[in-house]
């Protein structure tokens, strides 16, 4: 399986409140809430799965302004097997 | 990856990709504030769509390059207190008075962009007057309504802009036109208006919507600093405390039921 992968985020999931605005806002569906682990505020928060297009959708939705979002000079594939190329 | 702030981070399952680091060989297109808001932490409710709006108006005002020519004048809400995240001049008006503090202002600095921001009942309820009389007077500033429909700060009760059927802390069945009144349509009673420049209406529901309200933020501070008259904005924001319902349904609970009363658009622009 490859993925391939324009874009990317960085999340500050310290500054995340959980309230899952962006999670509906992705349209390829690759932010996930986490299921287990939370904030030092006791907040889940979401996690990047491979297929970020850089649309900057949960940018502009995002109430704590948590993402930063990237676009890769030329696109990269993701593989199970070899992560990010 | 950098886990040792997480609380009971586990194994991280291999399809997650790294989100904390400088991705190499990428441009940064949006960045986690906008220019103008001071990185850190906010005290409002998780889901609230005014730190989305005011987002949306400080982008507009980079965009025009107007942030070191501005003053913003606040009413009193749950956004008042986000002010302080604010890199631009902030005057504080008493309930309802925003417009007229930033007529005074306005009319001592000419050359600023000033403009205000209040919330629903802030400046339809409390003030609704002042915001009127200026429109008529064709004062040259810029007026943001937030509007969530409710009286958030102070517990989420109804609003003279509450839509019928939305839930409040006193209409807690939707509210009833027979039992408390009609909503009114404040963008469409500044459009009424001679004296103003441009009056529209964005929401902050959706990624489509946000962009939808930029674009709605430039027009209005564009015919601010060209002399046409009052602007008016107003912003459909999400008070998921304030109306019962979750931080995830709260999106379409604005689109549905009180989008429907007020409807997004240009009502009005007098922009060649
Ligand atoms: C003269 C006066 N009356 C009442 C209040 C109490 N008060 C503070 S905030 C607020 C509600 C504001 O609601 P809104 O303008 O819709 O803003 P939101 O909190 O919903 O963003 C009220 C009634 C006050 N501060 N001053
Ligand atoms: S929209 Fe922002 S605050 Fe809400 S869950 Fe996503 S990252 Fe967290
Ligand atoms: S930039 Fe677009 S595709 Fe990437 S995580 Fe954000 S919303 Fe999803
Ligand atoms: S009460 Fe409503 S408007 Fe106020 S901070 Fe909370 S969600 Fe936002
Ligand atoms: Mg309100």
């Amino acid at each position: 399986m490859n993925v391939r992968i324009r874009g990317t985020v960085r999340i500050d999931t310290e500054a995340c409140k959980g309230c899952e605005l962006c999670i509906e806002a992705c349209k390829p569906e690759v932010l996930e809430m986490t299921s287990t682990s939370t904030n030092t505020r006791g907040y889940r928060y979401p996690e990047l799965l491979p297929g970020c297009t850089g649309c900057r959708a949960c940018a502009d939705v995002c109430p704590d302004f948590c993402f930063q979002v990237y676009r890769f000079d030329e696109p990269r594939t993701w593989s199970p097997e070899e992560g990010l190329r | 990856m950098t886990t040792d702030h997480r609380q009971g981070a586990g194994e991280t399952p291999a399809r997650i990709v790294p989100s904390h680091e400088v991705p190499p060989d990428a441009t940064l297109v949006a960045d986690n504030t906008a220019e103008l808001i001071d990185v850190g932490e906010h005290h409002l409710c998780p889901g609230c769509g005014e730190p989305i709006a005011i987002r949306a108006v400080m982008d507009g005002l980079s965009l025009l390059g107007l942030a070191e020519r501005c003053i913003a004048v606040f009413g009193i809400g749950c956004s008042t207190a986000f002010s302080n995240n604010l890199d631009v001049e902030v005057l504080q008006a008493l309930h309802g008075r925003a417009p007229s503090v930033a007529t005074g202002a306005a009319r001592s600095r000419p050359g600023l962009a000033v403009f205000t921001i209040q919330g629903d009942g802030d400046l339809a309820n409390e003030g609704l007057q002042e915001v009127l009389h200026a429109a008529a007077r064709g004062e040259n500033i810029v007026c943001f309504m937030l509007n969530n429909g409710v009286f958030g700060e102070t517990g989420g009760h109804l609003t003279v802009t509450t839509t019928i059927g939305q839930r409040t802390k006193n209409t807690l069945e939707g509210r009833d036109a027979a039992r408390h009144g009609h909503p009114m349509r404040v963008a469409e009673l500044l459009a009424g208006i001679d004296g103003v420049g441009y009056v529209a209406r964005g929401a902050v529901n959706n990624a489509g919507n946000v962009a939808r309200t930029k674009r709605m933020v430039v027009e209005a501070f564009t015919a601010q600093q060209q002399g046409l008259g009052l602007s008016f904005v107003e912003i459909l924001t999400m008070c998921p405390t304030g109306w019962f319902v979750p931080t995830t349904e709260a999106p379409a609970y604005l689109e549905e039921t009180i989008a429907a009363t007020h409807r997004v658009g240009v009502l009005r622009s007098a922009l060649g």
